[in-house]
C-alpha cells in the first residue's frame, strides 16, 4: 500500500463532510485512480462525530485505515481534529477548521471544551488553518462551510493536475455551483501553513 | 463500460436486480437499510416494500419465493434473531425461486446493541453462507447467490458488515437476466412443515449440505492466490481487503466466498501449500475452529482477537507487532455523544417522565434510546425492539407480586416499532392485566434509520399511497378505554397526561403525538428562542431538557442560533421565563 494515499475527514454530524468527500472522490476518480470511502451512518448523525475515510492510488485494497496511516485530516471542528489525530502519518498534514462545536455533554453541563486544541495540533503536524464558518458567511451562505475547507484540503494536497473547479461545478446542485466555485477559492486563499 | 463508485448496499440492490429479483421485503435497520432505499428505483421489474417487521419480511420472501420467484429479504444482525423461526423451517422445506437473505453485521456496534456473529446462523439453519468483500462482490455474488438457492434447494444467508455495507468501491454492472415464473402449482408435500415431513427433510438437507462442501471445492466464490510458499492466509469478507494490505508481497491467500460449508478440501490442498498458515476473520473464531477440528495446524484469535472490527493497522500491530508512533497531544477530546436533535419532539415527554423518580420508564430501540442519556436520564432499560412494553410488563409484576406499589411502570416503543412488536406487547399488558402504562412515541416516521415509511406514514416504499394505521383505534380495539393523545410540547398537557393514566381506573395507553421534525414535504412551525440576558440567573434548569442548542457561558444561558428550531421546551421550564420565541414578540 506504499503507493496509495488516504485521507480522513471529521466532523459532527450534519457538518457536511460526506459531499466534500464526494467532491474529492469525484475529482480522484476523473484522475484516474482507484477509490474507495468508508462512512459510518446511523446513530452518529444525531450530533455526534463522524468520520470519512477515502484510499486512492493505482489499486486499493481496504476502504479503511488505522492509526498512524492517514496522509491528510480535514477536521470540520477543532476538538475533532484532536480527537483523530493519531489517525494522521507522523509527516501527515492537518488542514482545520478554527470553529468550535460544544457537544451535547458539554451542553448538559458535564465537562467543559478543551483549551488548546489548534495549538496542540500545530506543535506536533503541519498544519493549515482557517475560519471555513466564518468565510462561508461572508461569502453569504453558512452552508457552504464544507467547500471552503475543501479549498483549504486541495492546498494541502497539492494535487494541482486535477481541474477541481470543474468536479466541485459537476458535483454540487446547480443553484449552488458559483457559490461553492467563489467558496472553494476563497478556502485555498486563506488556508496557510 | 465506466466503473461507478457504489456503497455495498447499493451494490446487493443492483445485484439482485441483475438476479432477476422479483418480490423483495425488508425492514429497515443500520448497516443494512440502504439496500431497500435504492430498490425502488428498480420497481418496474420488480417489486419492493417495507415489512412491519423482519420476520414478517422473511415470511414475505418465502412465500413468493414458494410461488416460484425469486426473492430477495434484508436486515441487520438483530433483525436475524427476529426473524429466526421462519428461516429455520424454509432451510427444511427448501425453496421454489431463488431465495437470499441479506444479513448486515455490525462489528464494533456503530449503531447497534450487540456484536452478534450471524455467520453461525447459517451453520445452525443448515443453509449456504455468502459473504462478500467490496461492492463488485455485492453485485457479483448475488447472482451466485440465486443459483446456489436453486441448484441445492436452500434460502441463502447473505452476509455483510458495517463497513462492506457503507464502503464505496468502483463496480462494473450488467444487465437484469429475467427469470420466469411458472403458473403456480400447490405442493403441500413439500412447503407444510409438518412433524413427519420435517423427519424426511432432515437427512436432505444434511445430504444438501454435503453436496454443497464438495461443491464449494471447485466454486468461483473460493480463490486461491498463490505467491509462495512461506505464508498463507485463509480469509473471507473485508478482513480478506486489509489482509491484503497488511501481509508481504509473497503471501498465499486462500480467499472464500462461501463459507458455510467450508470446503474442507480446497482449504487442506491450500493449508499443503504454506509453512504457515493464519486464519484472518473478524468477531468469533468460525473459520478458525473449524479448520482447527479438520486437524489443520493454523492461527488466528489467539493474535487477532474476537473483539470489535479490524483494520489494516490494527492487523498490522496484532500478527506482526508493528506500533504506529503517534505523538502526546497533550489535549483530550471530551465525548461527543449522539443526542435527541433541537426541536425532537421525543424531549418533552422524557422532560416530564424525568421529573418522577417513582416511574420507571422502560425504553426501546430507536431516536428515542436517547432518551436515556444524561441530562434526561430518562429510561431503566432498553433491551430489543418491542421489549419496551413487555420487559415493562415483567417489572411491573414482579413489583405487584412483592407490594412495591409506590412506583409505576411506563413501557414506550415509537410508532415504527409499535407495529413492528410493540403491537403483541400491547395485547400482553391488557390480556394479563398489567398495572403499567403503555406509551407510544409517535413522530409518524421510522427516524433512526433515516425516515423509512412503516404501516403508520400512509406511504409505501414504492411511494404510493397506502392505508395509514391509527394506533389510538388499535389500541381501543384492544380494550384499552382511556388513551390520552397528547402532543409533547406542551409541557403542561405532557405532565397532565402521564398523571391521568398513572391514577387511571381503566387500562390507560397514552400516543404522544408530533411528526418528526425532519420529515420532508409537511410544513413544519419553526421558529428561534433567545435568552434574555437580564433575566436569566444561570440556574441551568434549561440545561435539563438536553437540547444540544443551549449553551451556559459566563453564567448566564445562550441559545445557538444556528441549532435552534424554537421548539419552547426550554422557555417552558425557565422558572424567570428568560427564554422567549423571537417570533412571539
Amino acid at each position: 500500500m506504499s503507493n496509495t494515499k488516504s485521507a480522513l475527514l471529521v466532523g459532527v454530524g450534519g457538518q457536511g463532510a460526506i459531499l466534500t468527500a464526494k467532491v474529492l472522490v469525484n475529482g480522484l476518480m476523473k484522475a484516474g485512480y482507484d477509490v474507495k470511502m468508508s462512512e459510518v451512518h446511523g446513530m452518529s448523525q444525531r450530533g455526534g462525530s463522524v468520520s470519512t475515510q477515502v484510499h486512492w492510488g493505482d489499486k486499493v485494497y481496504s476502504p479503511v485505515i488505522g492509526k498512524g496511516q492517514a496522509d491528510i485530516i480535514v477536521a470540520f471542528e477543532k476538538m475533532e481534529a484532536v480527537r483523530y489525530a493519531d489517525f494522521l502519518k507522523k509527516d501527515g498534514v492537518a488542514v482545520i477548521n478554527d470553529y468550535e462545536m460544544a457537544s451535547s455533554s458539554i451542553a448538559a453541563g458535564l465537562c467543559e471544551y478543551p483549551k488548546g486544541c489548534l495549538e496542540a495540533m500545530q506543535a506536533n503536524y503541519r498544519c493549515f488553518v482557517l475560519n471555513a464558518e466564518k468565510i462561508a458567511e461572508e461569502l453569504g451562505n453558512a452552508k457552504c462551510a464544507n467547500i471552503v475547507l475543501f479549498g483549504g484540503m486541495v492546498k494541502a494536497l497539492q494535487m494541482d493536475d486535477i481541474d477541481w473547479e470543474s468536479v466541485i461545478a459537476e458535483t454540487v446542485p446547480p443553484k449552488f455551483r458559483e457559490l461553492n466555485l467563489r467558496a472553494y477559492r476563497a478556502g485555498r486563499e486563506a488556508a496557510v501553513c | 463500460m465506466d466503473r461507478i463508485l457504489m456503497s455495498g448496499n447499493e451494490a446487493i440492490a443492483r445485484g439482485a436486480y441483475e438476479a432477476g429479483a422479483k418480490i423483495c421485503s425488508a425492514y429497515p435497520g443500520t448497516p443494512s437499510t440502504e439496500i431497500f432505499e435504492n430498490l425502488p428505483q428498480y420497481k418496474d421489474e420488480l417489486y419492493c416494500e417495507w415489512a412491519p417487521n423482519e420476520k414478517v419480511a422473511l415470511e414475505v420472501a418465502y412465500g413468493a419465493s414458494i410461488a416460484g420467484a425469486r426473492s430477495l429479504c434484508a436486515m441487520k444482525h438483530v433483525g436475524l434473531n427476529v426473524a429466526a423461526d421462519p428461516l429455520f423451517t424454509a432451510a427444511y422445506n427448501g425453496v421454489g425461486g431463488g431465495m437470499v437473505v441479506v444479513t448486515a453485521d455490525d462489528p464494533s456496534m456503530h449503531s447497534s446493541q450487540n456484536e452478534q456473529d450471524n455467520r453461525h446462523y447459517a451453520r445452525s439453519a443448515k443453509i449456504p453462507l455468502i459473504e462478500p468483500a467490496d461492492s463488485q462482490e455485492c453485485i457479483d455474488f448475488m447472482q451466485e447467490a440465486y443459483r446456489i438457492s436453486e441448484m441445492f434447494d436452500a434460502p441463502v444467508l447473505f452476509r455483510t458488515t458495517t463497513r462492506v455495507s457503507h464502503s464505496k468501491s468502483l463496480v462494473s454492472t450488467h444487465e437484469r437476466t429475467e427469470k420466469e415464473i411458472k403458473p403456480y402449482e400447490r405442493n403441500p408435500q413439500k412447503f407444510s412443515c409438518t412433524p413427519a415431513l420435517a423427519y424426511r427433510n432432515h437427512p436432505k438437507v444434511e445430504k444438501h449440505m454435503r453436496e454443497l462442501e464438495e461443491y464449494g471445492n471447485t466454486c468461483p466464490l473460493n480463490k486461491m492466490e498463490i505467491k509462495g510458499h512461506k505464508v498463507g492466509v485463509i480469509t473471507a469478507s473485508i478482513s480478506y481487503l486489509y489482509a491484503k494490505d497488511v501481509f508481504p508481497e509473497d503471501t498465499s491467500f486462500l480467499k472464500l466466498g462461501l463459507t458455510n460449508p467450508l470446503p474442507m478440501k480446497l482449504i487442506r490442498e491450500f493449508a499443503s501449500q504454506v509453512e504457515k498458515l493464519y486464519i484472518v476473520e473478524e468477531l468469533d473464531p468460525f473459520m478458525e475452529e473449524q479448520i482447527k477440528a479438520a486437524g489443520i495446524d493454523c492461527v488466528g484469535k489467539e493474535l487477532t482477537g474476537n473483539m470489535y472490527e479490524f483494520n489494516p493497522q490494527l492487523l498490522r500491530e496484532r500478527i506482526f507487532g508493528e506500533k504506529p508512533e503517534t505523538p502526546e497531544l497533550g489535549v483530550k477530546p471530551v465525548s461527543r455523544p449522539p443526542a435527541l436533535c433541537p426541536g425532537c419532539p421525543h424531549r418533552g415527554f422524557f422532560y416530564a417522565i424525568s421529573r418522577h423518580k417513582n416511574y420507571i420508564v422502560t425504553g426501546d430501540i430507536g431516536c428515542y434510546t436517547l432518551g436515556g442519556s444524561a441530562p434526561l436520564n430518562a429510561a431503566d432499560t432498553c433491551v430489543c425492539m418491542g421489549g419496551g412494553f413487555t420487559v415493562g410488563m415483567g417489572i411491573a409484576k414482579t413489583l405487584e407480586l412483592t407490594g412495591q406499589t409506590d412506583k409505576k411502570v411506563f413501557g414506550c416503543v415509537g410508532d415504527s416499532t409499535f407495529f413492528h412488536s410493540g403491537m403483541t406487547g400491547a395485547a400482553e399488558i391488557i390480556y394479563n392485566k398489567g398495572n403499567m402504562i403503555p406509551v407510544v412515541l409517535d413522530n409518524s416516521i421510522t427516524g433512526m434509520t433515516g425516515h423509512q415509511d412503516n404501516p403508520g406514514s400512509g406511504k409505501t416504499l414504492q411511494g404510493e399511497i397506502a392505508e395509514k394505521l391509527r394506533i389510538e383505534k388499535i389500541l381501543a380495539a384492544m380494550g384499552y378505554e382511556n388513551i390520552i393523545i397528547v402532543d409533547p410540547q406542551d409541557l403542561k398537557a405532557m405532565d397532565a397526561a402521564i398523571e391521568n393514566a398513572a391514577h387511571s381506573e381503566v387500562p390507560a395507553a397514552i400516543v404522544v403525538r408530533r411528526p418528526c421534525l425532519l420529515i420532508k414535504g409537511i410544513k413544519h412551525d419553526i421558529g428561534k428562542c433567545a435568552v434574555n440576558q437580564d433575566l436569566c440567573i444561570g440556574c441551568k434548569s434549561c440545561l435539563k431538557v438536553g437540547c444540544p442548542a443551549i449553551l451556559v457561558e459566563n453564567r448566564k444561558a445562550r441559545i445557538d442560533q444556528n441549532q435552534c428550531v424554537g421548539c419552547t421546551v426550554c422557555a417552558q421550564v425557565c422558572p424567570k421565563k428568560a427564554i422567549f420565541r423571537k417570533e412571539d414578540v
